[in-house]
């Protein structure tokens, strides 16, 4: 199966994406931020994390605003799987296809460690068979998650702790219908035993279930 | 050429960490009199075109401001 990875100017974690994707035994193809289509045969996408366009006027918020856009909305309204992962999330919720926004961390600082997620949702193609805590890292500045958690669909929570400040300790969401999701973990960093867990793998596979 | 000032502050009840911050040590520097603070952005546009406001503001709504969390006022500066 063939997992798109959009890269936009500015994104970091392409290649640990798409090497993540390939130990969940999928293809990734890159799809460039001004390609007006996905790579043909794309079955999913996934939209890493970085620092679009230098994160300027709001992070993501010029990155959902270019072409490869289009295709992805057009992909996730047809019912493709689309996963936004850190700044990829940030895109995802500045494009509309997700609720809600990503702020400044409370502490004001960039938050880079290991975090534990409660699965809160696992009716989503994403979340389905996994079982909490999640051992994941983060690492963003702009990671607290803003918006209404009685009306977006909240599939991850930090556990026990929040440590950037989100609404609710609201980690991840997903769209009403569940084939589009965000989160601020980086779940491709958490795919092989030497870098200490391999909680991600759950989530970057579903990509290649699709 | 007409110069438009947009200016874009984080919504009334959204936290502002960074307001915070600048509170913090204003009030460390022996501004005691400061209650609260905010911080948000000012973007200068150059423009031309029959309805700079208007434009100005289509422009906020699209891209300049997300509606969620921020709020945003368009002063027509004259050209």
């Amino acid at each position: 199966m063939t997992v798109a990875v959009v890269r936009f100017p500015g994104t970091l974690d392409h290649d640990s994406a798409a090497r993540a994707v390939r130990a969940a035994g999928g293809d990734a193809a890159p799809a460039w931020h001004q390609d007006t289509e996905l790579p043909a045969g794309t079955h999913a996408v996934l939209i890493p994390g970085g620092f679009s366009y230098g994160d300027h006027l709001r992070p993501g918020a010029i990155a959902s605003r270019s072409p490869i856009m289009g295709a992805v909305r057009r992909h996730a309204e047809a019912g493709g799987l689309v996963l936004g992962i850190c700044n990829g999330f940030q895109v995802l919720c500045e494009s509309g296809l997700l609720p809600g926004a990503l702020r400044t961390n409370a502490s004001l600082s960039f938050v880079c460690r290991q975090v534990r997620l409660d699965v809160t949702d696992a009716g989503t193609p994403f979340t389905a068979g996994l079982e909490g805590p999640l051992s994941i890292p983060v690492k963003n500045h702009d990671g607290a998650w803003y918006g209404d958690p009685s009306t977006a669909r909240v599939v991850l929570r930090y556990h026990g702790e929040n440590p950037l400040g989100a609404v609710d300790a609201v980690a991840g969401v997903a769209n009403a219908a569940g084939n589009v999701m965000g989160l601020m973990p980086h779940p491709e960093e958490a795919v092989d035993p030497l870098l200490g867990s391999v909680d991600g793998l759950g989530l970057i596979s579903a990509l290649v279930r699709a | 050429m007409t110069r438009v000032v947009v200016t874009v502050m984080p919504r009334a009840g959204v936290l502002d960490p960074q307001g915070q911050a600048v509170q913090g040590a204003l009030g460390r520097l022996g501004f005691d009199g400061v209650d609260d603070v905010r911080v948000g952005k000012r973007i200068e546009l150059t423009v031309h075109g029959a309805d700079p406001e208007a434009e100005a503001r289509r422009m906020c709504e699209e891209l300049l401001s997300n509606p969620l969390i921020e709020d945003f006022t368009v002063t027509v500066e004259g050209g």
